[in-house]
């Protein structure tokens, strides 16, 4: 069963996105590291960097599968994970916590809005299985 | 809805969905992908013992007066000279002198010849021995007879010899195989494997591949999937069919030279292979690194320095025991040499690498 905390909102390409001030914290799922399989590899933007809704913003890759990260919302990264480079695994091992990918100062925060609630997600991925 | 097709399964099938393994799709087969997860499986027979279904596998039997000498039209590698109860790997080869198949040829007696081929070519090969095989000589499609499980890593040949209570294995060698009774099956154990670990291969009927399968994971084997098979063998150098070897590739470009013996009289592909050997190889099989960050992948184009693409990755990983991405890539001969510098596109960027002597990994 995967784990879908309560306390975050979640996009359609299986990220999920937790609000702290204005800025937004970004990673995967645990459904989503959990189809990949171990991860070994992550390509991540830069600080600075602007990101688009809908537009890849950087790539995981599992032991077999090449995944590109789409940007659930726009904004300017203001933080990456950079232990990830080293250590990818951590995606799989603590996707909500050490496994998190950028923070983000998003363009326009009512964009959060748009994301699946813990209970709209819960469905989506039911619906995948 | 995707066109659905019917899906062999082995006869472990029941074993891997109660493992709770992510099942796929390889060669026509519903086969485990992992269970616990790639890495950890690759861990497992590189430092402990795991065990592998390789029921697929197909299984194709020469039969009569002189079986090994009619394999010997079949194959490159050489059979009439092997004592009984060995084994060699050989290319199965078109007139071209490119790769039917890759096989592991077992010289079970001087009337008997089991081929191990790959599922993904059972029956290309079968039709290819048939129509090649002289008359007297009787071919067999044995594969829906035969389970196998591959027991891999630096204690497998201990667990293994323990289930084995008339024989000794410890003593098999490389490349030999036995017929004993394991853990009250009867089995062809060899002592051959895909993964550059020690270990053994065991041929059991598939109506004793459940029993079998349960008494080597009870006492400790981890059971791996087709994830962790692929990068064990890649981090060992050893070629996969359909990437790395093709009816598009001879063993001479492949860097198996010793897997032809061109002095031991004719058999299919030979004339071609001679004239290769005379003309010189155009192109060579070679292992990389990547300097660069990112993970090879098969597909990609390898580029000169000039950024020319000059050839293609067949096999690439993130190498779990080396931590550093590795692959496989035909390139010209000019760019084969250890140390040779290329270049990996990788979605568009030029990603550096050097070409690097194999296996990768060496226990």
């Amino acid at each position: 069963m995967a784990n879908i905390p309560e306390d975050l909102r979640y996009s359609e390409e299986h990220e999920w996105l937790r609000p702290a001030g204005d800025q937004v914290t970004i990673g995967i799922t645990d459904h989503a590291q959990n189809q990949m399989g171990d991860i070994v590899f992550i390509e991540l933007p830069e600080v600075g960097d602007e990101i688009t809704r809908g537009e890849a913003f950087g790539t995981v890759e599992s032991t077999k599968a090449v995944s590109e990260l789409f940007a659930p919302i726009s904004g300017r990264i203001v933080e990456i994970n950079d232990t990830l480079v080293d250590a990818p695994e951590a995606i799989n091992e603590d996707p909500y916590g050490d496994g998190w990918m950028v923070r983000i100062e998003p363009t326009d925060l009512s964009d959060l809005d748009e994301m699946m609630t813990s209970e709209a997600y819960q469905e989506l991925v039911e619906s995948e299985d | 809805m995707a066109e659905t097709k019917e899906m062999r399964r082995t006869p472990l099938h029941g074993r891997h969905l109660s493992a709770r393994a992510r099942m796929v799709e390889f060669a026509d087969h519903e086969l485990p992908a992992h269970y616990s997860g790639v890495m950890d499986e690759h861990a497992a027979v590189r430092e402990r013992v795991g065990v592998f279904d390789v029921s697929h596998m197909g299984e194709i039997a020469l039969e009569g007066k002189g079986a090994p000498e009619a394999a010997d039209l079949l194959v490159s590698n050489r059979l009439a000279s092997l004592e009984n109860g060995r084994a060699c790997y050989t290319g199965v080869l078109t007139e071209q002198g490119t790769f039917v198949d890759d096989v592991i040829a077992y010289r079970i007696n001087d009337e008997r010849v089991l081929l191990c081929v790959n599922a993904v070519n059972r029956e290309k090969v079968l039709a290819h021995v048939k129509a090649n095989a002289p008359g007297s000589i009787e071919v067999r499609d044995e594969s829906d007879d035969w389970a196998q499980v591959a027991v891999q890593g630096p204690g497998a040949v201990a667990l293994v010899d323990n289930l084995a209570s008339e024989t000794t294995l410890t003593s098999l060698k490389r490349f030999r195989f036995t017929e004993t009774k394991v853990a009250g099956a009867t089995a062809m154990v060899a002592r051959t494997g895909y993964t550059g670990e020690d270990g053994f291969e065991l041929f059991c009927s598939s109506d004793d591949a459940t029993s079998l399968w349960d008494a080597i994971t009870e006492v400790g084997a981890i059971p791996c999937g087709l994830g962790a098979r692929d990068t064990l063998r890649l981090e060992a150098g050893l070629a996969l069919y359909g990437n790395d070897i093709d009816e598009e590739h001879s063993p001479l470009e492949a860097g198996m030279g010793w897997t032809v013996k061109l002095d031991k009289g004719d058999f299919i592909g030979r004339d071609a292979l001679v004239r290769q050997k005379e003309g010189g190889v155009a192109r060579r099989l070679v292992g990389f690194e990547l300097i660069a960050r990112g993970v090879p992948r098969n597909g990609m184009a390898i580029l000169d320095e000039s950024g020319r693409t000059v050839g293609k990755v067949t096999s690439g990983t993130m190498s779990p025991t080396l931590k550093k991405p590795i692959g496989m890539a035909y390139v010209p001969s000019s760019l084969s040499e250890p140390g040779t510098p290329i270049r990996v596109d990788i979605r568009g960027r030029p990603a550096e690498a050097k070409v690097v002597a194999m296996p990768f990994y060496k226990r």
